[in-house]
């Protein structure tokens, strides 16, 4: 690129403050509170609202340009990708589980942020805060609008793109980053920024998207690591959102801080569960890989967000409740989650399969204090059962955790050969929990909770009624073609002959 | 000491940006991944708009830095002539 840059008749300093906070205006007709309803209730005092500020100063102006430039990139590379068969050019047809994935499990997240801003641009008095909350705003929908357009092409030529929608809406594991944006837009403004600006944006997306996507490129899929990186330009600036309105709360009262620290460790905890997909996408779903999900952890969780919780403890915020049993998970999570995934499959819009040999040897050499010792003996167990002719399906319905909406698969923090299950009785119902964390979620806010809609429980009500063919046909979901092992799948049929037309005049 | 980072993606817009940033701050750690570059340095690092104009040859706006940005971790001060990351621990 080479942009014109026009001889500046204003410091960026004067330019923010004219075109962000010269454009408020105080209210005469009705009062503050009249307008901004929301502010109010969740307990944080703010008292001057003018002291919060972009740190990049980025006005309307300059982000339309931006913004329009990277649009220009990204259309230009996926036009490229469609123009030269770029759907061929992946490493290996396994590989579009994980953009299946992201399609239906993530994009529409981004779709929910979008909402999200577009209401905290409205509910915010500060006009500083209005303006970079609408920029965020039209960042997320962007954001959901270039990934459902890049993945438009695989669309053209494999199973399990066609109904994201409809997968965002009933399927089980899509509930999980659902339920995640849900709690998040039914919350009060303040403790949204610090589930989506600050736990998510901050302490979470770097791991969602720069490893991945740097493995996305190495695996020869142009048009992913185009939406994902072009994304990711605008997430660097969510982040610092995030960031300032969190040392924004914290510096406006000392009684906002017992209220934050709490958003913090539930929102952590919430966002690390729902990490647990993108763990695996990267341990399982990356035919080449490009950094396991536990140095990828080490990078982003503990020595970036170390020096974050580091920064933060000159306002008394220690870092969340739930980080050293995040820690312990790490080693174990993405295993554990492959194989509920793989024994699963029959209702997965997306295809799973034992890993291969060199892959499980790549496994052990990153995980070697668990791999070998818990994993492998059962990959190995799934292999033989499979080779029999008889491969493991689990037939049962899984019981899913309240608050993340996980299947409690996951082990004790301290024991990894025991499932980790709690439970709280609630006006007389029995409520299941994946882990403390989300049980002292559930417990901070039960009257939210007991309303969760669970995928488990539509099963047995009506349109369904306990019948898995209707189920399958409610969430859009084509037996044969969208689910079930990789391994005999028609995309790996279609992947390899469409290859080998590619490399040949047959 | 901790660490901040900015990381970039791999391209001929980059390419003199990531020298110029480097140049800037000795202690700099490149680390070249797939299709991006992260760099890191101890405590702070500032990314100057003089030293970037001296290596592309034209005047720049270090708000086109975003056009290219993938992330980034510190606390945030841009103004025309300078833009820093920090820590303040």
């Amino acid at each position: 690129m080479d942009m014109q840059v026009a001889k500046k008749k204003l410091s960026l300093k004067e330019k923010y403050k004219l075109l962000t906070r010269d454009l408020g205006w105080d209210t005469t007709y009705h009062t503050k509170d009249e307008v901004f309803p929301y502010v109010q209730y969740e307990g944080i005092k703010i008292h001057d609202w003018d002291k919060w500020e972009d740190p990049f100063r980025l006005t309307m102006d300059s982000y339309w340009k931006y913004q329009a430039e990277k649009e220009r990139k990204f259309y230009a590379i996926i036009d490229a990708h469609a123009q030269n068969n770029g759907h061929l050019h992946i490493t290996d047809a396994r590989y579009l589980s994980a953009l299946k994935i992201f399609l239906q499990a993530i994009s529409p997240g981004e779709y929910a942020a979008g909402k999200g801003f577009a209401r905290m641009g409205r509910e915010f008095p500060g006009v500083g805060t209005q303006v970079a909350c609408q920029m965020q705003s039209i960042d997320e929908i962007r954001h959901a609008q270039t990934q459902i357009h890049a993945l438009s092409n695989y669309n053209k030529f494999y199973n399990g793109f066609h109904a994201f929608a409809d997968a965002r809406d009933r399927m089980w594991y899509c509930t999980l980053p659902r339920s995640f944006f849900d709690d998040a837009l039914s919350s009060g403004p303040f403790e949204f920024m610090i589930a989506i600006g600050f736990s998510f944006e901050y302490v979470l997306t770097n791991l969602l998207f720069v490893p991945f996507m740097s493995g996305a490129a190495y695996n020869g899929d142009m048009a992913t690591v185009t939406f994902g990186f072009s994304a990711q330009s605008d997430e660097a600036r969510h982040m610092t959102l995030g960031l300032e309105c969190i040392k924004f709360m914290l510096e406006q009262d000392p009684a906002n801080l017992p209220i934050v620290q709490g958003w913090i460790d539930k929102w952590f905890w919430r966002g690390f569960r729902l990490l647990g997909v993108v763990g695996t996408m990267m341990d399982y779903m990356l035919p080449k890989r490009v950094m396991s999900w536990r140095e990828a952890w080490n990078i982003y969780g503990v020595e970036n967000g170390g020096a974050l919780f580091r920064d933060l403890a000159r306002y008394g915020i220690r870092p969340p409740k739930g980080w050293d049993d995040a820690e312990k998970g790490i080693d174990h999570m993405s295993h554990q989650f492959m194989l509920a995934l793989y024994q699963y499959n029959f209702g997965t819009a997306f295809h799973s399969w034992i890993p291969s040999e060199d892959e499980m040897v790549w496994l052990s050499k990153k995980y070697p204090d668990t791999f070998d010792k818990y994993y492998r003996p059962r990959w190995a167990h799934l292999s033989k059962l499979k080779a029999a002719g008889t491969p493991f399906a689990n037939m049962g319905l899984a019981k899913l955790c309240q608050t993340c909406q996980i299947p409690t698969v996951f082990t004790e923090p301290d024991d990894p050969t025991s499932l980790c299950q709690r439970e709280t009785e609630y006006k007389g119902e029995k409520y299941h929990f994946c882990s403390d964390g989300c049980q002292h979620i559930f417990e901070n806010e039960p009257e939210k909770y007991i309303q969760a809609w669970l995928p488990m429980q539509q099963l047995f009500q009506a349109p369904i009624n306990g019948d898995l063919g209707a189920w399958m046909n409610w969430v859009s979901l084509i037996p044969g073609k969208d689910n079930g092992d990789f391994d005999g799948s028609e995309d790996e049929r279609n992947f390899a002959a469409w290859r080998q037309q590619a490399t040949s005049n047959q | 000491m901790s660490t901040v980072f900015i990381a970039l993606q791999a391209n001929e817009d980059t390419r003199p940006i990531i020298d110029a940033i480097v140049q800037d701050n000795p202690t700099a750690i490149v680390n070249r991944q797939p299709a991006m570059v992260k760099i890191d340095v101890p405590g702070s690092m500032t990314i100057k708009r003089e030293t970037i104009e001296e290596h592309i040859g034209r005047a720049y706006d270090l708000q086109e830095l975003q056009i290219n940005l993938i992330t980034l971790s510190g606390n945030v001060d841009e103004d025309e002539d300078s833009f820093t990351l920090r820590w303040n621990s």
